[in-house]
């Protein structure tokens, strides 16, 4: 049995949680975390005679979504009711739409893969639809019956569907990715995934290559990428199995269990509702005026593909780096802060800095750039003094530690009080050269006998006597002439 | 024997001093104490409440803060949510419900100054043309105990026949006003749709319900019209529109109102004393200068049909909420989650209200949707379309308000057909958002009241008004009490 016979056919529906204060049809909060049931009206609760009423503020975040995938904002869409029971639904249906939804197709690209074997990939949307969430149902702490939670009830959710475009684990995350960076980038949704802002439902069905599309099974509620790529390659190697094994894929909704990293049904094609979907008639359809496109259109920051662009072009960055500082609106912003100070010339150290030393700093110690303890002003100006050469980069190092540990305000403090100052001085630097030639006689009879390593060792040693100070270029120009002479 | 109170003639007497507000609350509640037991009108009455809001009533009018209704009694309808009330809607469902919010109606009504005598009964959840589908007992016509009252409204059109509330409150999905304005003898106003908020009023037919004023007079229709309407935005559905008042029209003469006499609301299916009740009120209308001209709703004969889908299934849409889950009635006893949802509505709602939630999923339903509600919808248009078209011709459209007076008790107990057609002529308003209102037009056979039906073009509820106010200036059939 191999994949490698096998073609896998991945569409991924999101559920991305909209920032909005208030509820989708009524004004009690959003925020998460309240006790049970406090953020529940009547309109959240159903009581009878409640009516709902269109949050703008959730439409306004549809519409920024459909300008950053450049899909269509519909001028007029319907919300339709989802009927069905549920202890956590109580109205007995969902508002949602269904047949006119308010953004319609547009592409999201994406990057996968690292290094050499990276490539670009144009997914195409196939809608994304307002809809408002369910309460929570709570089995746990009540003996022999369940909880109902409804400070969730009514919340604001855009639903995104893709095309079937994916056509791998790691492409399906690719996507869920960038999704989550373009709805934080466009602030419509927080992305926190473990709070459940942000879930995913994947689509997956496997064919032999040239034969028509397989029967799908829907793997249901994924709030990780771990989770997403475990789940779809779980799925994937199942469904070849059943096959190969003889039998046929039916169509089914899973779950996955993140504990033993398998899929199980949770209810088959047979069980699947029929949810009597009909124009909600106590909301008249959504219009959205041209007008009112053109004021959001206004307002939207630079989306991270243009700004990728702008970097490469401007910058002369290469498309690697655009992408990983426009993989997040906080890493461009910080990337174009940090640059507006340094000027343009070190946009690429600062590319380095901020991908490298600081993003993997921040990663150790699981902190997010907005808290981070080097500000971009910080590092811009620690950037400048390695491009003026007043710090080799080994000090640089040494320097971005203060910064971080806060032990001066900016680099120049930092190297005038420790005195990391560079000496490219000829006459504080041969002194050194001469003790350490003096203290290493094997070296110099190695390199003499022509063994460059021993060069180098030298070279390491004076950079040491200096405590890193030397400038690396003049030790090894002086070290040579008087080596030679 | 006295002319029977108005709200214009209460008004009146507390205006000039003559009536306390709490002197009349008393003198109804009396009343209500008296009679209701034998018409079953009212469900809930509050004393203390209504006696509450009277001496509110009177302080405000003791600070020269009264407006023109402050004070003047009258009972609502059970499907309106009111603080300090309950709101059963006319089920064992929400038999244990009180709302902790007032309606927007409510508000208004409060905000006027009037007084609430009382929660009126009601066919459950507004679905019924008898009142018999009440989970608190049916209705009895005052004019012969041994007859409905019409519904869903029957216990306000009933209470104001039986003398013991001078107006009240009622909705209208597919009738429920005029049906059973026309079975007391009453007069009774549906706006058009959107005019009156849907807040806090409990959703039978969303697209279809609206609210509006029962009374004896199409001018206290008018003064209490003026109370209820206005702009709510908390019902997507309100109307922005600038206030008008609808008593302006009241005293415009007639002459040259063309009246449009659909040849399809005078065919074969109306009993012949209805036929000659709205014969003689259109030859009054013609005595008083209007023209009558014939006008056809070709596609009217299917209002009934299209109504009997699109309400059903917005009703089992809107029921769809309770559930037993967070309040209202839940069964004692059940095995798992479903069975306590079974169990639940099996028992909480009646036979009416699974029929049509039965009919509603069904039309809903995957497969029939397009056959059957996409359909009706598309039926409402051309229902529309035929009202617009017929009122090229004329101001105001007139016919009966229903086939036959009122049914006696128990009639259709075996044939719900029978009294779904008998909306054959106030459904087709509703389809098509139009302002329809029925004043009393005589009697017929037994003594019992007659309704003639006037439709207007969409927030033409002032002519609507003007003109059943002008025949009631020279008919009196309004001012009738039952014996």
């Amino acid at each position: 049995m191999s994949r490698a016979n096998w073609e896998v056919v991945i569409g991924l529906e999101t559920h991305a949680q909209l920032n909005t204060a208030s509820k989708i049809f009524s004004g009690a909060s959003t925020a998460f975390g309240a006790e049970p049931n406090v953020q529940a009206s009547p309109v959240d609760l159903a009581l009878p005679g409640v009516l709902p009423v269109m949050n703008r503020a959730a439409v306004e975040r549809a519409i920024r979504f459909g300008l950053a995938i450049g899909a269509t904002v519909a001028p007029r869409s319907v919300f339709a009711r989802k009927n069905y029971f549920y202890p956590d639904l109580p109205k007995g249906y969902q508002i949602s739409q269904f047949e006119l939804p308010v953004v319609q197709g547009g592409t999201l690209t994406i990057r996968v893969g690292e290094g050499e074997k990276a490539y670009e990939k144009v997914v195409r949307l196939t809608r994304a639809h307002l809809e408002e969430d369910a309460g929570k149902s709570l089995h746990e702490d009540f003996h022999g019956m369940s909880g109902i939670d409804l400070n969730r009830a009514g919340t604001p959710l855009l639903e995104i569907v893709s095309e079937p475009d994916m056509s791998s684990s790691a492409e399906a995350v690719a996507y869920a990715r960038a999704l989550h960076a373009l709805v934080r980038w466009v602030d419509i949704c927080d992305g926190n995934m473990q709070e459940g802002s942000f879930r995913c439902d994947a689509n997956v069905s496997v064919r032999r290559p040239g034969e028509p599309l397989g029967t799908r099974r829907e793997i249901k509620n994924l709030n990780s990428f771990r989770f997403l790529q475990q789940a779809i390659d779980y799925e994937i190697q199942w469904q070849i199995e059943q096959i190969e094994d003889g039998h046929k894929i039916q169509q089914a909704t899973v779950l996955f269990d993140p504990d033993t990293g398998e899929t199980r049904m949770m209810r088959s094609k047979e069980d699947a509702h029929d949810y009597r979907y009909f124009p909600d008639p106590d909301l008249p359809p959504l219009v959205i005026a041209a007008e009112w496109m053109d004021e959001v259109r206004r307002a939207m920051p630079e989306l991270p593909g243009a700004l990728a662009a702008r970097l490469q072009n401007d910058y002369g960055l290469s498309a690697y780096d655009a992408a990983g500082l426009t993989a997040s609106r906080e890493t461009a912003r910080y990337f174009t802060d940090a640059l507006a100070i340094a000027g343009a010339a070190q946009a690429k150290p600062l590319a380095n800095w901020i991908m490298g030393e600081l993003a993997a700093r921040l990663n150790r110690e699981e902190r997010d750039l907005a808290d981070s303890p080097v500000s971009p002003a910080q590092l811009a100006g620690l950037v400048a003094r390695i491009a003026d050469n007043t710090i080799s980069n080994s000090i640089a190092k040494k320097v971005f530690d203060a910064l971080w540990n806060g032990e001066g305000a900016d680099a120049d403090a930092i190297i005038e009080a420790q005195g990391l100052k560079q000496v490219t001085d000829a006459s504080a630097i041969e002194p050194i050269i001469d003790e350490v030639l003096a203290a290493n006689p094997k070296s110099v009879e190695e390199y003499r006998a022509g063994k460059e390593k021993a060069f180098n060792a030298l070279v390491g040693q004076v950079m040491k006597a200096s405590k890193g100070k030397a400038s690396p270029a003049q030790v090894n120009e002086l070290l040579k002439k008087k080596l030679g002479g | 024997m006295n002319a029977p109170e108005t709200v214009k003639s209460l008004a009146a007497k507390l205006a000039a001093g003559e009536a306390s507000a709490v002197e009349l609350a008393q003198d109804y509640l009396a009343k209500i104490r008296a009679a209701n037991p034998a018409i079953n009108a009212y469900v809930e009455t509050n004393e203390d409440a209504t006696l509450a809001e009277a001496r509110a009533a009177d302080a405000l009018r003791a600070e020269g803060r009264a407006g023109p209704l402050t004070g003047v009694p009258l009972a609502h309808k059970d499907i309106f949510c009111q603080t300090g009330w309950h709101a059963r809607c006319g089920s064992k469902m929400l038999e244990s419900f009180a709302a902790p919010y007032d309606a927007g109606l409510i508000e208004r009504s409060r905000a006027a100054g009037l007084v609430t005598l009382g929660r009126t009964n009601m066919d459950e959840f507004a679905m019924g043309s008898t009142n018999e589908s009440s989970f608190y007992g049916a209705v009895r016509n005052p004019w012969n105990t041994g007859h409905v009252p019409g519904g869903s409204s029957g216990g306000s059109a009933a209470a104001i026949a039986a003398g013991l509330a001078p107006a009240a409150s009622g909705t209208d999905t597919g009738g429920s006003i005029r049906q059973p304005a026309a079975f007391c003898g009453i007069s009774g106003i549906k706006p058009t749709y959107g005019i009156v908020s849907r807040w806090g009023m409990i959703a039978y037919a969303s697209s279809l319900d609206q609210g509006g004023p029962m009374a004896r007079t199409a001018e206290d229709c008018a003064l209490l019209l003026n109370t209820f309407a206005g702009f709510d935005e908390r019902d997507s559905t309100s109307l922005q529109r600038p206030a008008e008042d609808y008593t302006r029209a009241l005293a415009q003469p007639l002459a040259g109102l063309r009246i449009g006499l659909p040849k399809e609301f005078f065919g074969d299916g109306m009993a012949d004393d209805v036929r000659a009740a709205v014969d003689a009120a259109l030859a009054t209308f013609r005595s008083l200068g209007a023209v009558t001209v014939d006008v056809s709703l070709p596609r009217a004969g299917m209002s009934v049909p299209a109504y009997y889908v699109i309400a059903p299934a917005e009703a089992s849409s809107n029921l769809s909420r309770y559930d037993g889950v967070r309040y209202g009635y839940r069964a004692p006893e059940y095995g798992n989650l479903d069975d306590m949802y079974v169990k639940t509505r099996a028992q909480g709602f009646g036979a009416e209200v699974k029929r049509r939630i039965l009919i509603g999923a069904y039309v809903l339903s995957h497969g029939y949707y397009d056959a059957y509600y996409l359909q009706a919808q598309k039926v409402r248009r051309l229902i529309a379309q035929d009202y617009e078209a017929a009122f090229a011709q004329c101001d105001l459209i007139m016919g009966p308000t229903t086939p036959n007076t009122a049914y006696r008790i128990g009639q259709n107990d075996e044939d719900p057909m029978a009294m779904y057609l008998g909306d054959i002529y106030t459904t087709s308003v509703n389809l098509a958002g139009l302002p329809g209102m029925s004043i009393p037009a005589g009697f017929g056979a037994g003594g019992l009241p007659v309704g003639l039906q006037i439709v207007g073009r969409w927030f033409d509820e002032a002519r609507m008004l003007g003109a059943a106010h002008q025949f009631q200036q020279t008919t009196d059939w309004h001012l009738r009490i039952p014996g």
